[in-house]
């Protein structure tokens, strides 16, 4: 008995040093906040017992395969089929086991982790809410430092890399524009929603994933322990962007994380003033916004993917009148729809300023083979006061 | 012969008894709609609120504790509005009955109606979250340009588990089917 | 198929249309159950050949063959046809052509109502991939794009791919429910006498429990895409949260169904796979009562669990902790099963001849989906765990290795008795170490790419699970070109080879190796009487 307990200790003590060195390539990668730790341990203790479970019966089987053999000559027991009491008492030894395993070994460690995974016991030190779109991530600090500050979060990786026109980068296809940027060791309250249709915002090295649904919302935490820029994806089928919505998150110190807040506030009022701009400056920042956010649906060239989502070239919102007599903008106008979206179109009056939706706006009116004959420029006041 | 027909009378009698058994399956599918919406209030499976106006009477307060209560907004694709809540957030005791302002503005130059769909997190909570008065209970339509300011009258109810200390009050407005 | 079986069933008895009007109009329980099979085989290989180009797209990163809107299509109609036009008729066929055998019936209980199940599964299968024709001449955007599991508001928002996935799905949910009743009839109705429920052979008991899963919970699916159709085209707000509805009740709905489906595709197995446990291990099973009950158990859990399948969605805790420990009671019954097949082996006579190989390798196989699966059912592991490889890993353990290999064995076990042949053993064993070696090799690494943080649906990927990718979809094409050694395996048997015996096996136990071997026609018109 003692020799068995010694020899346990010892295996697991090998397995141990043995996930230990391992660069996690062959499991889940290093966990970074206290959820995703305690989701590694449950794991590996799982996956310990699961492989113990599956090794011995192997074994037996492997002997019986090996030894009960008619090649070998192995003559039947001649099993008068023992009595029924016998069959089950023997059937109810491997129910007993599974039976321990299940709500006592497996099944208590279970449960502390799951009552983790919804701690609302203390208050978290930040609000963030994240809203799933087709496909793409919008962020918004609710509270702290960050308050107010809001962006869109775009896939980064260009196309040439995914056509194989280009080399591939090192975070090919994990790389964004705008990551999220975090405080280290602060609790982190994440309200997510979507809207469109399902998402999932998980980022492995946090442990925690949970669905965006349209029209509600759902929490979760995360609270990262270590400094480092981590990288996930979206888990929920969202349609043909699916592949194409990273999530990327940029853990840095409290202080950091201030001077951030700051700077990207300072962006965001200055972002506010609107000038006046000619026609040459809106299409060339419209080119670069166009193709960030809009050419995954409309295309490049504006062809669009019809019937899911139309052309642009020639459209007739894109060339048609957008503000009536009053000057007010009219409803299924270029200007409403990009503000505020139908259907799968979202509402982009959340996450673009004014000026970029001028300047989109401008260049899908001046390009795209499209020459509008009304209102073939808008002005970002004018979008600015279209908000208000 | 006539055992055959015996038999295959007692089949079809058997195959018609295991129709029903069909039909009780397709109909507890579609009873499974409104069941899912009282499971859901019930056990704030997916963090709903009711749609009917609670009676502030049945508050209880209580003093030693308090609560955060964060309101949190979002405009769905094809509505034209703004729509923001007045406060980001109210601290308040259990039973202590609130009143928070909303606010919402049609930007656009027609008359448009809109719908606000509630939900709250933590699931558990959402049973404990008591309307006494909510622009959510019925749609709303502004006239272009027009700004409307949107009062929630409510409570949180004692019986509020002690563990959860922030809860979240979600509106999503959706353009009103016509 | 057809040719030979036509001349050997002509000696016994001409009083039955030829030719095609035969195969139409046939109520005859073992042409029907030849039918189903061979249906199920050709959409395996169809299932299948979808499988490899989306394993070719994803052999390295970058988009190479398809785009994106393709690729989901593929995944999508992939599963669909795998579980309901590959797995449950070939279940269906085994059970048309063996059940009356092993019970001692002359047919099936309800033949018209059985020819009628059949005929309706080839119009489904049409109607399930036919928008892929129809998007090649600029008619909508292709087949279903949204998974199999249709979840809204992605499947609102799709095209007529969805529309053609919900109608193929009503008829094929139509075809499972008539052959339900014909076998729950069957088994109650027409055993031989004697033949009490508890002396029935194990492959009855499965499908006893397995056809009443089926009319409980295809309903309540036919329900849920149906209320899909009318918020389509209708407006009603059933899943859409704009209207009061939710788009969480259908992932509730689909999966009331679509757990216990898990187990509609499995319990035939279990059936049959201690049949051949103790015909080549020559002493009868183990734990024939154990079994039947803990076949009960499963059947009865299969309905109480089914909200594991989408913990991320978001759950009170008490509900996550229900379903987390009750799916892990599963384990409860499993492990009794297990015990009972291994029980079976232990000190008997064994030979390994293919049947029983695939049943041996089976077990293995079968075991890793089990423990997998266990592990998946903790709530905190599984947000890493949840759509990622780790989850499709582990539903090929149980659906490729547990149900289709499963199949395997069945047709290696009975294809003798079928056909009148021997199949080639040779050949035979060369087919599972085939598909038993590249079936790992397969899904090995998907497992270690999902920890390692990949998830599933995505058409490319990042540069990190390059590797593992690249080796399962070398698994995935020897183990796809394999299967042609299978088809050409079972035409050379329907064609000819040697004579096989009425017992065919040493060992086999049962009413089904008391007939001849092609059984006649019409069998047993003197119903055996069992002691």
């Amino acid at each position: 008995m003692q020799g068995m307990k010694k020899l346990g200790v010892g295996a697991v003590a090998l397995f141990l040093s043995l996930s230990a060195r391992a660069d996690f390539t062959w499991n889940f990668p290093e966990p970074v906040t206290p959820m995703a730790l305690d989701t590694l341990h449950v794991h590996n203790k799982f996956m310990l017992i699961t492989a113990v479970i599956f090794v011995a019966v192997l074994a037996i089987m492997i002997y019986s395969i090996v030894t009960h053999r008619q090649s070998k000559g192995y003559k039947p027991v001649a099993d008068k089929a023992p009595s029924t009491a016998v069959e089950i008492f023997w059937t109810l030894i491997p129910f007993a086991i599974l039976l321990l395993i299940d709500f006592v070994i497996m099944g208590i460690p279970a449960y502390h982790s799951v009552v983790m995974m919804e701690d609302t016991r203390d208050q978290s030190t930040m609000v963030i809410k994240i809203t799933g779109s087709q496909w793409r991530w919008q962020y918004e600090y609710l509270d702290g430092d960050a308050k107010g500050i809001k962006f869109v979060s775009n896939l980064a990786t260009t196309n040439d890399q995914m056509h194989n026109a280009a080399d591939k980068g090192e975070h090919y296809l994990l790389e964004v524009d705008n990551p999220l940027v975090l405080p280290v060791g602060e609790k982190v309250r994440i309200l997510m929603t979507a809207s469109d249709v399902l998402h999932n915002w998980w980022v492995p090295q946090f442990g925690s994933s949970r669905v965006a649904v349209p029209g509600f919302i759902r929490e979760t935490w995360v609270q990262v322990e270590k400094a480092g820029v981590y990288r996930g994806q979206c888990k929920e089928l969202c349609g043909k962007g699916h592949g194409y919505m990273p999530v990327v998150v940029n853990a840095v110190s409290k202080e950091e994380f201030a001077q951030w807040a700051t700077k990207k506030q300072g962006e965001q009022q200055a972002a506010n003033d609107v000038k006046e701009m000619t026609k040459d400056e809106l299409l060339a920042q419209g080119k670069v916004v166009y193709e960030k956010n809009c050419a995954v649906c409309h295309q490049v060239t504006g062809a669009g993917l019809p019937p899911a989502f139309p052309a642009l070239t020639g459209s007739k919102i894109a060339t048609g009148a957008i503000f009536g007599a009053d000057g007010k903008y009219q409803k299924d106008s270029h200007l409403d729809r990009v503000l505020n979206g139908k259907g799968v179109m979202p509402a982009w009056k959340a996450t673009l300023n004014d000026t970029e939706i001028a300047a989109v706006i401008t260049y899908e009116r001046n390009a795209l083979g499209n020459t509008a004959a009304v209102d073939a420029i808008v002005q970002p006041a004018q979008v600015k006061a279209a908000r208000e | 012969m006539a055992l055959e027909q015996t038999q295959a009378a007692a089949n079809k009698k058997l195959a018609l008894k295991l129709v029903w058994i069909i039909a009780g399956a397709l109909l507890f599918a579609f009873a499974l709609v409104p069941l899912y919406d009282v499971i859901c209030s019930v056990t704030g499976l997916n963090g709903k609120t009711k749609s009917t106006p609670e009676s502030a009477s049945q508050a209880v307060v209580d003093l030693q504790r308090e609560v955060t209560v964060q309101f949190v907004s979002s405009v769905m694709p094809g509505l034209g509005w703004n729509f923001y809540p007045k406060q980001s957030s109210v601290k308040v005791h259990p039973g202590q009955v609130t009143t928070v302002m909303f606010e919402a503005k049609n930007t656009t130059n027609v008359e448009v109606a809109g719908q606000a769909i509630p939900s709250v997190t933590p699931g558990k909570a959402s049973a404990h979250l008591k309307k006494i008065e909510c622009f959510c209970f019925v749609r709303q339509t502004l006239k272009p340009g027009e700004v409307r300011a949107l009062p929630l009258r409510f409570f949180v109810s004692a019986e509020l588990p002690k563990d959860v200390q922030e809860m979240t009050l979600s509106y999503s407005f959706f353009p009103a089917s016509q | 198929m057809s040719t030979t079986t036509v001349a050997h069933h002509d000696e016994h008895h001409d009083d039955h249309p030829t030719g095609i009007m035969r195969w139409l109009t046939t109520t005859n329980h073992k042409d029907i159950g030849t039918m189903y099979l061979t249906f199920s085989l050709v959409m395996f290989l169809v299932g299948g050949s979808m499988i490899l180009g989306i394993r070719a797209e994803l052999f390295k990163p970058g988009l190479q063959l398809m785009n994106p809107e393709f690729f989901n299509q593929l995944i999508g109609v992939h599963a669909l046809i795998m579980i309901f036009a590959a797995l449950m008729p070939a279940a269906t066929g085994f059970a048309n052509w063996m059940l009356p055998l092993q019970i001692g019936a002359p047919d099936m209980a309800l033949p018209r109502l059985n020819n009628w199940g059949f005929w309706i599964l080839p119009p489904s299968a049409i109607l399930l991939t036919l928008p892929f024709t129809l998007a090649l001449f600029g008619v909508g955007d292709g087949a279903l794009a949204t998974g199999w599991t249709f979840y809204p508001p992605l499947s609102v928002q799709g095209g007529i791919g969805v529309d053609f996935a919900i109608f193929a799905v009503h008829l094929l949910g139509i075809s499972s429910v008539l052959g339900s009743i014909n076998i729950i009839v069957t088994i109650y109705n027409m055993r031989a006498p004697g033949m009490t429920l508890m002396k029935m052979p194990m492959f009855a008991w499965g499908w006893l429990i397995t056809a009443f899963l089926l009319i409980a919970t295809i309903p309540v699916l036919a329900g849920a895409v149906t209320m899909l159709l009318t918020d389509r085209h209708f407006g009603t707000h059933f899943f859409d949260a704009a209207g009061g509805g939710d788009p969480i009740m259908f992932q509730h709905l689909f999966w009331f169904f679509g757990h216990p489906e898990v187990y509609i595709l499995l319990l035939p197995v279990w059936g049959f796979i201690p049949q051949i446990l103790q015909t080549f291990s020559r002493k009868p099973m183990y734990g024939y009562k154990a079994q039947v009950y803990s076949l009960w158990a499963i059947g009865a859990l299969a309905v109480v669990v089914w909200a594991h399948h989408f913990f991320t969605a978001g759950m009170p805790v008490p509900a996550l902790l229900y379903f987390m420990y009750s799916t892990m009671a599963i384990s409860l019954p499993l492990a009794v099963l297990f015990y009972c097949w291994i029980r079976t082996m232990w000190k008997g006579s064994m030979s390994f001849e293919t049947p029983m190989l695939f049943t041996v390798g089976w077990i293995i196989l079968f075991g890793i989906g089990g423990l997998t699966g266990l592990v998946l059912a903790d709530v905190a592991a599984d947000a890493q765990y949840h759509n990622s490889y780790f989850v499709v890993a582990h539903f090929h353990y149980t659906l490729f290795a547990g149900g289709i290999m499963g199949i395997m064995a069945g047709v290696y076990y009975w294809l003798p008795k079928m056909t009148g042949h021997m199949y080639n053993e040779k050949l035979g064993k060369t087919h599972f170490w085939l598909t038993a070696i590249s079936f790992n090799v397969t899904f090995i690494p998907q497992f270690f790419v999902g920890l390692a943080g990949m998830p599933r649906r995505i058409p490319d990927y990042a540069l990190q699970f390059a590797e593992f990718n690249m080796i399962s979809t070398v698994g995935a094409f020897v183990l796809g070109l394999s299967q042609l050694l299978f088809v050409y395996i079972i035409i050379s048997c329907v064609k000819g080879g040697k004579k096989a015996t009425d017992k065919v096996w040493e060992g086999a136990q049962g009413l089904e190796w008391t007939l001849s071997s092609p059984p006649p026609y019409h069998s047993f018109t003197e119903q055996p009487v069992v002691k």
